[in-house]
């Protein structure tokens, strides 16, 4: 079920230029998107005001600074990188120690305590990235993965610094309080990462309209004729890295504030897989797509972790069907019907897109009953064979429960084809109108 | 003496065994330039399916049977997945390998269990096979050895003594004329993934039993494994080869090396104590670093030859 037009030709980096608004100095498109962003930051606690909300919108913020950090390897660099967690996790660890200096006496404000890590971060990526960024590509998502698993067996050596197995704890609560700020309640904290959220996001946006952001997407798609013009492809790298992990560095510094605890699992593989795998479910072509891949991937691991024990196999076969059908991510997708919006059609396809959405979601309940009863059975056997599936009573031993499944996924599967047949067509036709168009634009002016 | 000749035989043995794992790693990327990250997970497929092969017919069958099985696996994913994903480019093809690690850790999980499974070496080649100043040998790692040995010759021979061997190694540079040639070049990458993945499957067979068959062993050796494909060179089989031995050996020896910095100074004078800056750095002692020593091997290799000990290329 490939979804149509992914594969087709480059999607532009911006929104197509049908007309947007500028006065110059002004670029209005932008001072609207960003004071939007401002605005979500704020309200979002304010509308969800439960300790469990607050506690995720804090680690939203903190995952969308290091998902964006991380784009800026993968999507701007084209460096697959295996090790990311090496400094956000650095960060959190030289966070942690200058939080407990504070409480000691050291003269440093809470708040500025993430910029440790992000100090520290960077010191770490100068002395790693001057190893990992002589190769490019390949080889250097496979250095990386060789450096992250140095750190993380080096971790377990040196409890003194790591903690050991129980980690390093510590009170944000200290040091001197303006304004009677303590970051004592979760949702002073909360505003702390926010104003975080908000200035790293722009810095790194910042960062790719500079001279070294843009021949970094010159070394990422053509590193020999860079080579040719004169630059040095290896520098280049070298500098992105460490600014992407001074970002990395003050994500690590929230989330020790956040938790107050860092374990030495925060440099490990896994990690750093999972920042990888968001940022590039959200989309790792667009600036915007790994603050989706952030949002998800707090969702996934409070509250899907929560929902079923099966989650690790669902987040698994997303992973798959993504690469394989939309390696652009969900912002890829979201960008393509922006384009279609744009040229006022999108309302011919929701229909379409209602019908495939209600045969996906058939489909998902068949396999995931199926899923569930496999787990259930292998993990809960003492529970009997009985489970609650949605609300349905399921018998993981009966013909009927597996019968029933089946036949909801296969009909599922039916149905979703025919939707899929018909939605390709439709879709195909929306393009070829569009290039139309552009021609015709481009022609007129 | 006696230390050191133990030591180097099994060092030679994990050697043998990592070239075994690693020989697929590097035939793939060298023949389709797809880092398979999953092949560590095919390792720990194989072990798995050669346990419950051997339980329900015998060990022997199931040295066959298991890296035929993960080779299927492996084309099948090859066919249905990873050729969708070729057209998107290289780092696509990298991270659908690493989605499909993920789903088989939870397969594996799923079917087997999260404890490690039971899965002994036969009673054919339980006993010792010499004995050596007072310490045994097992023969289970002469055979180790005896059947890693024969698989590089026959890799060795297959790549450079036959037509199919020609076909693979042009279909990498030249797929439109190998097509043109009448050979399917899609198929031939299947059969070479496949390949790829028996191998690692077999190197799972032998390694499951002399190790230990458990979910989290395909993270044991997942980036050891990458090290020695770096260390060796990108796509050279006799660089993978060489790397191997150096990594099992000196990984076998530092195990069993007690001595630490601190004791060598304070046996020429200087001595440390608990107040030295720096204290739980020389107090490391060499065993307790041989865990990293594939890393650190990793990285000094990098500052000094980027390009691997038999690489050719530097990219």
């Amino acid at each position: 079920m490939p979804v149509p037009g992914a594969t087709s030709a480059p999607i532009p980096a911006s929104a197509p230029a049908a007309g947007y608004y500028e006065f110059k100095p002004f670029n209005i498109g932008r001072w609207i998107v960003w004071s939007l962003f401002a605005v979500v930051l704020f309200v979002a606690p304010l509308l969800f005001t439960s300790s469990l909300s607050q506690t995720m919108l804090s680690q939203m913020g903190i995952a969308i600074i290091v998902c964006l950090s991380y784009n800026m390897l993968l999507g701007q660099g084209g460096m697959l990188s295996f090790g990311h967690a090496v400094y956000s996790g650095m960060g959190s660890f030289l966070a942690i120690h200058t939080l407990n200096m504070v409480g000691k006496g050291l003269p440093i404000p809470v708040s500025l305590i993430p910029i440790v890590g992000g100090l520290a971060g960077m010191l770490f990526a100068v002395l790693f990235g001057w190893v990992t960024t002589k190769k490019a590509a390949t080889p250097f998502a496979m250095i990386t993965l060789g450096v992250g698993e140095l750190v993380w067996a080096s971790s377990l050596m040196f409890p003194e610094f790591f903690g050991g197995e129980g980690g390093i704890s510590s009170n944000r609560v200290t040091g001197p309080k303006p304004l009677g700020i303590t970051f004592g309640p979760q949702i002073q904290l909360y505003y702390l990462i926010a104003v975080y959220t908000f200035v790293c996001t722009a810095l790194m946006f910042a960062f790719t309209r500079t001279p070294l952001g843009r021949m970094l997407n010159a070394v990422r798609d053509n590193p020999e004729r860079v080579e040719f013009v004169g630059y040095d492809t290896r520098k280049v790298r070298y500098i992105a890295f460490i600014i992407a992990a001074f970002f990395a560095g003050i994500s690590g510094g929230l989330a020790a504030l956040n938790f107050e605890i860092v374990t030495s699992e925060v440099v490990s593989g896994p990690r750093s897989g999972a920042y990888l795998l968001f940022t590039f479910l959200g989309g790792a072509t667009f600036f915007f797509g790994p603050i989706i891949g952030a949002v998800l991937m707090v969702l996934a691991f409070v509250l899907l972790s929560e929902l079923t024990k099966a989650w690790l196999l669902y987040l698994g076969l997303v992973f798959l069907f993504m690469v394989m059908y939309a390696p652009g991510g969900i912002a890829s997708l979201v960008m393509m019907n922006l384009r279609v919006a744009a040229f006022g059609r999108l309302r011919e396809l929701w229909v379409s897109y209602l019908a495939l959405g209600a045969t996906a979601l058939i489909v998902l309940l068949g396999a995931a009953g199926m899923i569930e009863m496999v787990y259930h059975l292998k993990l809960n056997p003492a529970l009997g064979p009985e489970l609650k599936f949605l609300g349905a009573p399921l018998n993981a031993h009966g013909v009927n429960s597996w019968f029933g499944c089946a036949f909801v996924m296969l009909t599922g599967i039916g149905l979703f084809e025919l939707t899929r047949r018909h939605f390709v067509h439709q879709w195909g036709e929306i393009q070829e109108y569009i290039e139309k168009e552009v021609k015709r634009r481009e022609a007129l002016a | 003496m006696e230390f050191f000749t133990i030591s180097l035989l099994n060092g030679i043995s994990y050697g043998l065994l990592l070239f075994m794992l690693s020989s697929g790693l590097t035939l793939i990327f060298s023949m389709m330039g797809v880092l398979n990250f999953a092949h560590a997970s095919f390792y720990m497929l194989g072990a798995y399916f050669a346990f419950t092969t051997s339980q329900l017919v015998g060990y022997w069958p199931a040295l066959v049977v298991a890296p035929l099985l993960v080779a299927l696996i492996g084309a099948l994913f090859e066919k249905y997945c990873l050729r969708r994903v070729h057209k998107f480019g290289h780092v696509p093809e990298l991270l659908i390998t690493f989605g499909l690690s993920f789903i088989i850790l939870e397969m594996v999980q799923l079917v087997w269990g999260t404890s490690s499974a039971d899965y002994r070496v036969p009673q054919a080649l339980g006993g010792p096979l010499f004995t050596l100043y007072g310490t045994q040998f097992p023969m289970y790692r002469g055979f180790m050895m005896l059947v890693a040995v024969l698989m590089l010759i026959a890799i060795w021979l297959l790549l450079t003594r036959t037509r199919i061997g020609l076909v693979i190694q042009a279909a990498l540079t030249h797929p439109e004329t190998v097509e043109a040639l009448g050979h399917n070049v899609p198929r031939v990458f299947m059969l070479v993934f496949g390949g790829g993945a028996a191998l690692a499957g077999l190197a799972g067979v032998i390694g499951g039993n002399a190790f230990v068959t458990e979910p989290g062993m395909a993270a044991t050796v997942g980036s050891v494994i990458f090290v020695v494909v770096v260390v060796g060179g990108m796509g050279s089989l006799t660089g993978a080869f060489v790397a191997s031995l150096l990594i099992g050996v000196i990984q076998t020896f530092a195990v069993g090396v007690d001595a630490s910095i601190m004791g060598a100074l304070n046996a020429v004078g200087a001595p440390i104590t608990s107040d030295t800056f720096g204290y739980p750095l020389w107090r490391l002692k060499i065993s307790q670093i041989a865990p990293i020593l594939p890393y650190l091997f990793l990285v000094l290799m990098l500052i000094f030859r980027p390009k691997g000990l038999l690489g050719t290329r530097e990219g």
